[in-house]
């Protein structure tokens, strides 16, 4: 498969009142065509400021993307024009938001919003863009989907949102969907759901998928890889199963041993990870990881680790061998 | 909603019971009456007062007044006149041979209504919420957008400045720069009926809700561009023009037009000085002239007039609502 998505070195800092936030630190990776790419963090870790960069969708000021690439279909989003990457938003690369309460212009119709893109970048009229978005709803599984096109979005429940939004990113049958925590603000049943629903569609409609999410539980089920990021860095990418079976970077080792688990036998202990996430006011020059790790040794604190592969498809960033428990 | 809004509209009888009851009280308690004169003036003899007092029935106790404004009484010749419920605010204690309501609504003779003191108020009034609306919304909106630049910076300071500085000093200020400096305009207008004269009494008379409406703007537009829906629009591809008339506009104009029903009834209020200050032939030059003089069914009825208008004022910011936030709906 060849990838649709490359992207290189991505840097984002925020100006603030208290000095610079070093929000993303050179993030780099790869989507190929029609593959599901997890991204896992825990908050504040970078995950949706990287997406967001990439789409230039940060507020600028105070962001600012100060180095990397980002290639679709061999054309840098970073450096195109904004006529040029509005064409890409929102027609082949499109966005699923977390809370699909707020994610809706509350005094616009559904029908409105849905039909935005398609009149946009499929140069429909008003006519044809409401029958459009009509066919989004219905495959999205909302009943009777033309005579919700009038409603506003408080007339719609939760999930019902959720499912609206979907529809939404869909209407211009984009190469690549970007669901950042789409199921974070919904209840597990609905979770499953919305799980479900993209699953269904993703095999039906054949796009890539970058799905942002703390729950490592749903990625399990949904990702053919997934990329651990911490402190605006990847720090782990694996095939899932890969990550699952042979986690090789202490956080996601730490992240994993937090996690119940359906199959235990004995009546295990959940671990925790010690320690906050660091603030990232400069660009660490040595492991963010290290003052919450504890395999860390000296160099851990002089030297930042880059990513290097340790399996096939398999890339940690981590001095240390977790499996032996020795320096690489 | 048509239940709503005559719901609402009965709710207006008790509320102008009560602005009458404490405007009656209070008109009362002030000192001096109707027949008062400079002391220096020739006073109005004892027996001529009587005589008035009787025939007006200032000589009935408060409670009998109020009642026979209100619902109506016998007067000396034993028939009823009937008082406010029959739309009759009663005769002008100080302008001889005229009622309240001509002296309020009726032109001079083949003039139309707007030329009456209602008429001028109305004018001045409706140019001065234009005023405020058509500079206040842009410069707010624009402010907004961007924002931390000198733009706003001094727009946000000539903004801060009209909403604290009451409008009769800047008034003042006005007059002496573009009349007395600049001769632009003149201090007293020779007539109303050349349009440049209202020039100064409107705009320094919509300065403040401007002002307001500006900042309130600025603030909302503000909150409004950090929504999650916004950033929705924006990865739609949508482009930025749209962004903002589609998506932030009408979001933004939601709290903006709570305070236009209080700023219309700033308007009406404040107009008393500002008329009073420049001569202008309106309802709230003749409420200060009624007010010093105890022209009791003069104020009474000005009041309950304003009452009213205030009143219609928020019921039409309530029913704009529905129009602008669909989340709104009026209980019926």
């Amino acid at each position: 498969m060849a990838n649709i998505l490359t992207v290189e070195g991505l840097e984002t800092q925020f100006k603030t009142q208290d000095g610079t936030v070093h929000a993303v630190n050179g993030v780099s990776f790869v989507l190929k065509e029609g593959e599901t790419l997890g991204i896992v963090g825990e908050s504040g870790c970078g995950k949706s400021v990287t997406m967001m960069s990439m789409m230039r969708l940060i507020p600028m000021p105070p962001g600012k993307v100060v180095a990397g690439l980002a290639l679709f279909q061999g054309r840098d989003l970073l450096s195109m024009s904004d006529a040029e990457v509005r064409s890409v938003r929102g027609s082949q690369i499109t966005f699923i938001f977390q809370d699909p309460m707020t994610s809706f212009n509350p005094v616009l119709t559904i029908g409105r919003q849905l039909a935005e893109p398609a009149e946009i970048h499929l140069n429909m009229t008003k006519k044809q863009a409401y029958d459009r978005a009509a066919e989004m709803l219905a495959l999205v599984g909302i009943p009777k989907p033309k005579d919700r096109l009038d409603d506003f979005p408080h007339q719609f429940s939760g999930g019902m949102r959720q499912r609206a939004m979907i529809a939404m990113s869909l209407v211009c049958t984009p190469q690549i969907l970007i669901a950042d925590e789409p199921t974070t603000a919904l209840d597990v049943t609905i979770q499953a759901q919305i799980v479900e629903l993209v699953k269904g569609l993703r095999d039906k409609l054949g796009m890539a998928i970058i799905w942002i999410t703390h729950d490592l539980g749903i990625i399990a089920g949904l990702a053919d890889r997934v990329g651990v990021m911490y402190a605006g860095y990847i720090i782990e990418e694996a095939a899932v199963k890969d990550l699952y079976r042979e986690p090789a970077h202490p956080y996601t080792i730490g992240l994993l041993g937090s996690l119940p688990r359906l199959d235990e036998t004995s009546n295990r202990r959940l671990t925790s990870i010690d320690g906050l996430p660091p603030v990232l006011m400069a660009k660490p020059t040595y492991c963010p990881f290290a003052p919450r790790c504890r395999y860390a040794y000296e160099r851990c604190w002089k030297e930042n680790p880059a990513l290097v592969t340790i399996d096939t498809n398999h890339r940690t960033a981590c001095w240390i061998d977790t499996k032996t428990g020795r320096p690489r | 909603m048509a239940t709503y809004i005559i719901r609402r509209l009965f709710w207006l009888i008790p509320v102008l019971l009560v602005v009458s009851g404490v405007t009656f009280t209070l008109m009362h308690m002030a000192p001096g009456g109707p027949w008062d004169r400079d002391p220096s003036a020739r006073q109005v003899d004892p027996n001529t007062q009587r005589m008035l007092n009787d025939y007006y029935g200032l000589d009935k106790p408060l409670w009998r007044q109020y009642m026979a404004y209100v619902i109506g009484d016998t007067n000396s010749k034993g028939e009823f006149i009937c008082g406010v419920v029959c739309g009759n605010l009663g005769p002008s204690y100080r302008m001889r041979g005229l009622t309240v309501q001509q002296i309020l609504f009726k032109p001079p003779s083949g003039k139309t209504i707007w030329e009456s003191r209602f008429g001028y108020s109305m004018r001045l009034g409706f140019m001065a919420l234009s005023f405020a609306i058509l500079v206040g919304l842009p410069v707010g909106i624009i402010s907004a957008l961007k924002q931390n630049t000198v733009f706003d910076y001094v727009s946000l300071l000539i903004a801060t400045i009209g909403v604290s500085v009451p409008n009769f000093v800047i008034a003042i200020i006005f007059i002496v720069i573009f009349s007395s400096w600049l001769h632009w305009v003149p201090i007293v207008p020779r007539s109303w009926a050349d349009t440049t004269a209202w020039l100064m009494p409107g705009l320094i008379l919509g300065f403040g809700t401007l002002s307001r409406i500006a900042r309130l703007t600025r603030a909302s537009m503000l909150e409004v561009m950090r929504q999650d829906y916004v950033r929705t629009a924006r990865a739609k591809g949508l482009a930025e023009r749209l962004v903002i008339v589609r998506h932030m506009l009408r979001n933004s104009l939601i709290p903006v037009v709570t305070v236009l029903g209080p700023a219309l009834a700033f308007l009406v209020t404040g107009s008393f000085i500002i008329e009073q200050m420049f001569g202008f032939p309106g309802m709230g030059r003749q409420y200060v002239t009624a007010i010093s003089q105890r022209d009791y069914s003069m104020i009474m009825g000005t009041t309950l007039f304003f009452a009213i208008l205030v009143a219609l004022a928020n019921l039409t910011v309530d029913i704009v609502y529905v129009f602008l936030d669909p989340r709104i709906r009026l209980n019926d």
